[in-house]
Order: structure tokens, then C-alpha cells, then sequence
């Protein structure tokens, strides 16, 4: 019974409300974007939810998954197709690509969070919605960063934000619906509309602009990500639009 | 009551899964679509005569892509006319074997009819030019496919990239040729060298 409470715990959801805020990037000149309420899980997805939903969804499997939707280090650390050997069952899953969390959100009757929402849900700190100017706040995130492995932690361990969820900074770095969204200029290709907005909140980085900085990490990597990418501190959780039965 | 509000819900929850079976087993089944197949993608498209269609159904063709949507004003007519400076150094008798489909990322504007209009008014409305749209979200997944980067920045206006890409007849992406009116040569000769095979 305790086992059923807390498995039920692990893939629960808290809602959150509407609100709208400025995003480092994305918004045309600066403006505020608004986001509708939705409901968000409090915890990254598990090896062990996971890998229940590879036993259900086997050609999502590490052998079986199309190249397509996910490149050679897909679930690199697990031992087989149903094993995810040493690792922690309550840590959360990693090196998986972009079209599998999509497909295990979906299969949940969820979706994966936009941009947008996980940055509007990943501002809040235990008491604000929006902590982003707090210097403590975003030496906590920046800190993370230059930490190494904490994929290898379980979820839960960080700090219970604003909404009731947990793990947003601190743990692994997060897939979003639309993550190529994202143009950076100066990488390799030839993109001519790439817009300039991202390095334009980079060039600002100074003691009182930490907040960009912070967020400016996760616009830039989820720039340089592709959507079969399996990487080891990235994982994901699942949003919605109405709460669901899970 | 709330017995048979729990049995649809796990019903709901069931069939988005088991949707998805299905689907795995149609492609498990089709051993001709490969791994690194475009064809994988499950997703429906609606082309600028209002006709449903598969990804699937183009197989066999050798795909140049590009997504674009119709009233874009700057970097769209350049990719177009790209598209179009392609098809022009192409053969007749490749050209059979050819498919220059453009895709919108703009669903909610264009409109079949819209893309209807934005190809007479190009004069595309033809073979081998195909103009396609979908949902958001499969717009998205085929983007991602694409590794082709957009995002609406205004009500009117998106950033993308400008990504040209070759398909074989499998639905293997083989080139992509990257920015504006850059040299075609390259692609040109992926074109051939693979309609030839066929």
C-alpha cells in the first residue's frame, strides 16, 4: 500500500496558474508572454516509470528504437532493453531523446511542457512565483551547473518550489515540446534569420544580470540540441492541459 | 458515476497507448520502411488541393524539402526561389522521379486554400511541387525530423532556418543544403545520383 502511495506520488501532478512573465528569450522586443494555466508533474520522470513504459511500448526500447528517433547513447547506462542496472529506480531518466519523452508523455495522456511554461514554472523558488531577481536563487542554480552527476541523485531532493514541484534546478536538465525554437548565432550554420535576442542577454552579463546568465545556459543548450540527442543529465517531465487520471 | 468516469479515463489512457501499438506493428510489419526512415513518422498532411495524405504514400520519390509559410516576406520567397532554381536544373526524366514539397510551419494561416493560392500565384500548381501542412504538433516532430529550427516571433512573422533537404526514396535524409541562394551544385547532384538508383 505505502509502495502504491508513493508510486502514485512519483507521477503526480500539482497545477499551475496563469500568469505572464518576460522570458530571456522568444519575446519580441521584451514584451511579457503570457502562459495559461496547466498542470505540470512535480517530479522528472523515473528509471522506473520508464522503464514501465518501455515494457508496454517495447519498440521504444534500446535496441529496438527507430535511428530516427534517437541516436547510439539512448539509455546508454542501462544494462538491457528491461534492465536499468545500478542505476537508481527513483533517479531520474536520462539519454533519452526528445521523440521518446514526447511519446512517453503522450502515452500517459500528457504532453511534453513548452518552453515557455517550464520557464515560467522554473521561476519560482519555495515562496515566489517569480524569484528570479533573488541573488541566493540564482547562485543555487549557477551552482548546479558547475556541479557534476546529479543525474545520479533522486528526485525529490531539491527544494519544493512556489507550485509544489520539485527538481526544476538541481537535478537534470529538462526536454521542452519546442526546444528548436531556439537560433543561435554564430554556431556553424548558415542560418540567416537566426536572431540576435540570445546574445543580446548574454552580452549583459554582469553581477546583476546572474538571472540571465542562469537562464541563458538553458536557452543555449537546448539551441544546440537535436531531437535525437540522448544525453546523460538531460531527462523530462510531462505537463498538461487538464489534470489527468495517472 | 465516478466508477464509469475512472473506466473511460483508463479507456482514453489505454487507447493512446495502445494507438500507438498499432502503429509500432503497421511499421514492425512493413520491413521496407528502415530505421533512418522519415516514413517512421506516423503523421497526416493535408497538401493545397485539401487532400489527405501520409508521409508514406510519397515513398518511392526522392524528396527535396523545405519549410517555409506563405506570407513570409523575407527569407521565404528566397527559399522558394531556391526551390525553384532546383527544379530547374533538374531533368525531364529525373524530374519523374522527384517531389519538391514545400511545408508550411505556419498550419494555423495557411490554409489548404491559402497554400492553394500561394502556388497558382507561383506558379506551382503542379507536379512535381507539393505544398503540405498539419498540425502544430506534427509540424514540430517533422521539424525536429529536419533538424529545422522556427519559432512565431510576431502574429505574422517566424524566425527559421533555411534548410533544403534531399531524401532518398527510402526516406533517408542523404543532403541539406544550408542558407540563402548558396551554390546548389552539391544538391543537385545528390538528386541525380539517387533518382539514378531508382
Amino acid at each position: 500500500m505505502f509502495s502504491l502511495l508513493a508510486k502514485a506520488q512519483e507521477t503526480g501532478m500539482v497545477p499551475v496558474k496563469e500568469g505572464s512573465f518576460v522570458p530571456l528569450y522568444g519575446a519580441a522586443s521584451k514584451k511579457p508572454v503570457f502562459v495559461n494555466a496547466f498542470y505540470l508533474d512535480i517530479y522528472p520522470i523515473t528509471n522506473t516509470s520508464f522503464l514501465n513504459f518501455i515494457k508496454k511500448n517495447t519498440s521504444y526500447s534500446k535496441s529496438k528504437i527507430k535511428g530516427i528517433f534517437a541516436d547510439k547513447s539512448y539509455l546508454s547506462y542501462w544494462k538491457n532493453d528491461f534492465d536499468f542496472g545500478n542505476a537508481d529506480p527513483k533517479s531520474p531518466v536520462t539519454s533519452v531523446s526528445w521523440f521518446a519523452a514526447k511519446k512517453y508523455c503522450e502515452c500517459q495522456g500528457k504532453r511534453l511542457p513548452t518552453m515557455d511554461e517550464w520557464e515560467y514554472a522554473a521561476m519560482a523558488d519555495e515562496k515566489k512565483i517569480d524569484a528570479r531577481t533573488r541573488k541566493e536563487f540564482n547562485e543555487y542554480i549557477l551552482s548546479w551547473y558547475e556541479k557534476s552527476k546529479t543525474y545520479e541523485n533522486q528526485i525529490g531532493k531539491t527544494f519544493k518550489n512556489y507550485w509544489g514541484v520539485y527538481d526544476m534546478h538541481g537535478l537534470v536538465w529538462e526536454w521542452t515540446s519546442d526546444f528548436n525554437s531556439i537560433f543561435l548565432s554564430g554556431e556553424s550554420r548558415k542560418d540567416k534569420s537566426s536572431d540576435k535576442n540570445l546574445f543580446c542577454g548574454s552580452a549583459s552579463v554582469n553581477a546583476s544580470d546572474l538571472m540571465d546568465y542562469a537562464a541563458f545556459m538553458r536557452y543555449a543548450f537546448r539551441g544546440s540540441l537535436k531531437a535525437q540527442y540522448s544525453t546523460r543529465n538531460m531527462g523530462f517531465r510531462c505537463a498538461a492541459d487538464k489534470k489527468t487520471k495517472n | 458515476m465516478k466508477k464509469n468516469i475512472i473506466a473511460v479515463l483508463i479507456l482514453l489512457s489505454l487507447q493512446g497507448c495502445k494507438e500507438s501499438g498499432k502503429k509500432e506493428n503497421a511499421t514492425a510489419g512493413n520491413k521496407e520502411i528502415t530505421d533512418l526512415s522519415i516514413y517512421n513518422l506516423p503523421s497526416k498532411w493535408t497538401n493545397q488541393n485539401g487532400k489527405d495524405i501520409e508521409l508514406k504514400s510519397l515513398k518511392g520519390n526522392v524528396l527535396v524539402m523545405v519549410m517555409i509559410y506563405t506570407s513570409c516576406k523575407s527569407a521565404c520567397p528566397r527559399l522558394v526561389a531556391d526551390m525553384r532554381d532546383i527544379e530547374s536544373k533538374l531533368n525531364k526524366k529525373t524530374k519523374q522521379n522527384v517531389k519538391l514539397v514545400l511545408v508550411s510551419i505556419d498550419p494555423k494561416t495557411d490554409t489548404p486554400k491559402k497554400l492553394k493560392a500561394f502556388a497558382v500565384s507561383n506558379k506551382m500548381n503542379h507536379d512535381p511541387w507539393i505544398f503540405l501542412r498539419s498540425t502544430e504538433e506534427n509540424t514540430r516532430e517533422f521539424a525536429a525530423v529536419l533538424a529545422v529550427n522556427y519559432k512565431q516571433i510576431s502574429p505574422i512573422d517566424f524566425s527559421h532556418s533555411n534548410i533544403i533537404s534531399v531524401f532518398n526514396p527510402e526516406g533517408e535524409l542523404v543532403f541539406q543544403q544550408e542558407g540563402l541562394g548558396v551554390n546548389n551544385e552539391k544538391t543537385i547532384a545528390f538528386i541525380n545520383q539517387e533518382t539514378k538508383k531508382l
